[in-house]
């Protein structure tokens, strides 16, 4: 053992093993029977103390009008401002001069969640989504396109107001 | 002849069935108790309550990779787990579970082999559990394991020590090492957890050095030793050793409940130690041994998850310094009081002679505690500065 390790002066109670013992069986004892915290996932998705954000910055959703069309004109700022450069589009325009995307897809494999998309879109049309649970059966089917995209359903992210920063 | 052989081929397979089982339930009863001492749940996912999981878990071992270190000795490094399992199982076979069971062609007891040495066969047995762990360590080749394997050995051969001498009262009192004659005497009697207190005390906690469970777990030590000596076991040998350390714990556990509190005996009565045998009773005995046991095993678990890990000076402290003088006190104060019972006043085992024992545990186990309690055991092996 080092030598000059300085032991405290303790009184006899706080240094006891045989008390430290016996209370800490108590203690392990006492919460044999207490409430148990565990969340049952796949049953239960949210408990008391654990909700999901509405900032959350999840897998995205593209918005639609009320003709059921995506709210996207193709306007090119999502794969400008897009840090991973996942977005891919292709922009196409009709008869009477509206864009609109010919193709859209997001590889979510190389997406980061940074919400800029949402940020940037002027249409409020591509939004990523309070939702995290994405898993399938190859890697394909990780790059989103339009129609799938425009399917989701779950809420979209608030994410962060510079004006109202704790969220209040 | 036949009947004798036929009858213990079947009480081997129950009881060797029964183990496996006991110790399939316990690595899950484990998880779960500590669970809800961390308050969790615990896998409750595979059947209901998670009473599948051992299965589960097994099947997983089975279909595992086995791995064998490239610079391993081979023929030891396969020995091993077997050295480790085969005897955890065996000390089992001594142990009377229920009272006799009458039959068609006779009456049987239930005990697999009812040794006229008794507990002298578990305590060789038991020992050479740590061949299979020194030998697992060494032929491993891996300084963790070995290291493991080198505190294994130094651990459970001092504990055994403390451990025996701790039976010794208990061979005082009874006078016989047959293990259904020790149980005999408790009935007549009292249980020898009263006359010989300080002896159970002594006996549990070297119990727990010998099976290696926290707060002793010094040769698995994950935190300093990876594993300790299984470090380079994978899959059904790995199992093995885990199978072995339960069975371990349960043959303690049966152990003291046999040694001290009376075996199959049901308290309170005496309808099940005398008059005929019968089915009845049988059953009943067996509920309340396996109540015993399992009341031992708890603690096992309890006390796993409540106590920190020994260092290793403190552990050898323990042993020699604590357990070994105080069990040869022990021995001595208890002798001379039995043969002052037995001659002096000439007193058959009986719940006098049990009682006025008792009293004189209690005093040595108020001056034990007294003693302990000062906090100089276990304590920081520095000198305290002078003031």
């Amino acid at each position: 053992m080092p030598i000059g390790v300085k032991v405290m002066k303790r009184p006899t109670q706080e240094t006891s093993y045989l008390r430290a013992t016996l209370k800490g069986m108590a203690l392990t004892f006492s919460h044999l029977f207490r409430p148990k915290v565990t969340m049952q996932y796949p049953e239960e998705k949210s408990s008391k103390d654990w909700t999901l954000s509405s900032r959350w910055r999840g897998t995205h959703r593209m918005l639609t009008d009320e003709q059921g069309r995506a709210k996207c004109v193709a306007c090119g700022l999502c794969p400008q401002i897009c840090p991973a450069n996942c977005i891919k589009l292709v922009p196409g325009e009709d008869e009477e001069g509206n864009r609109y995307p010919l193709i859209y897809e997001i590889d979510e494999f190389r997406c980061v969640f940074c919400g800029y998309c949402q940020e940037v879109c002027p249409e409020e049309a591509i939004h990523v989504g309070v939702h995290y649970e994405n898993s399938e059966y190859s890697r394909d089917r990780f790059v989103y396109d339009l129609e799938r995209l425009s399917a989701q359903t779950h809420p979209v992210s608030t994410l962060w107001d510079p004006s109202d920063p704790k969220g209040e | 002849m036949t009947f004798f052989v036929v009858a213990s081929a079947i009480k081997v397979f129950v009881v060797f069935n029964l183990i496996m089982v006991g110790v399939a339930l316990l690595t899950l009863a484990e998880r779960r108790i500590c669970a809800w001492m961390q308050d969790r749940l615990g896998p409750n996912r595979v059947g209901p309550q998670g009473i599948l999981q051992p299965a589960a878990d097994g099947l997983k071992n089975f279909l595992k990779e086995e791995t064998s270190p490239a610079m391993a000795d081979k023929a030891l490094f396969t020995l091993a787990p077997l050295i480790s399992f085969v005897p955890a199982l065996l000390t089992f076979a001594v142990i009377p579970f229920a009272a006799p069971l009458p039959t068609r062609w006779g009456v049987v007891p239930m005990v697999v082999a009812d040794l006229p040495v008794g507990f002298l066969y578990i305590l060789a047995i038991s020992s050479l559990g740590v061949y299979g762990i020194v030998l697992a360590g060494w032929s491993s080749n891996n300084k963790y394991a070995l290291l493991g394997g080198l505190r294994a050995s130094a651990q459970m051969i001092s504990y055994e020590i403390a451990l025996g001498m701790s039976t010794v009262a208990v061979l005082l009192l009874a006078g016989n090492v047959t293990l259904s004659q020790v149980i005999a005497q408790q009935q007549q009697g009292l249980w020898f957890v009263v006359p010989l207190t300080l002896a159970f005390l002594i006996f549990f906690i070297s119990a727990f050095a010998e099976t290696n469970r926290l707060p002793f777990d010094l040769p698995e030590a994950e935190a300093e030793l990876i594993a300790g000596y299984h470090t380079e076991y994978s899959a059904m040998k790995f199992s093995m050793f885990y199978i072995a350390e339960y069975s371990n714990m349960v043959t303690a556990s049966a152990l003291m409940a046999t040694l001290f509190f009376g075996g199959w005996d049901i308290p309170f009565t005496t309808w099940d130690s005398t008059g005929d045998p019968s089915v009845i009773k049988s059953l009943a005995t067996l509920a309340a041994f396996g109540l015993k046991t399992s009341v031992f095993l708890f603690t096992f678990i309890w006390v796993r998850w409540t106590l920190p890990r020994f260092r290793y000076d403190q552990l050898m402290a323990l042993g020699w310094k604590v357990l070994l003088p105080l069990a040869l006190i022990y021995i001595t104060v208890l002798a001379t009081a039995i043969w002052f019972c037995r001659s002096q006043l000439e007193w058959d085992y009986g719940p006098g002679m049990a009682w006025a024992l008792g009293g004189i545990n209690l005093v040595l186990l108020v001056l034990l505690v007294w003693w302990l309690d000062r906090g100089r055991i276990v304590s920081g092996s520095v000198q305290e500065e002078a003031a």
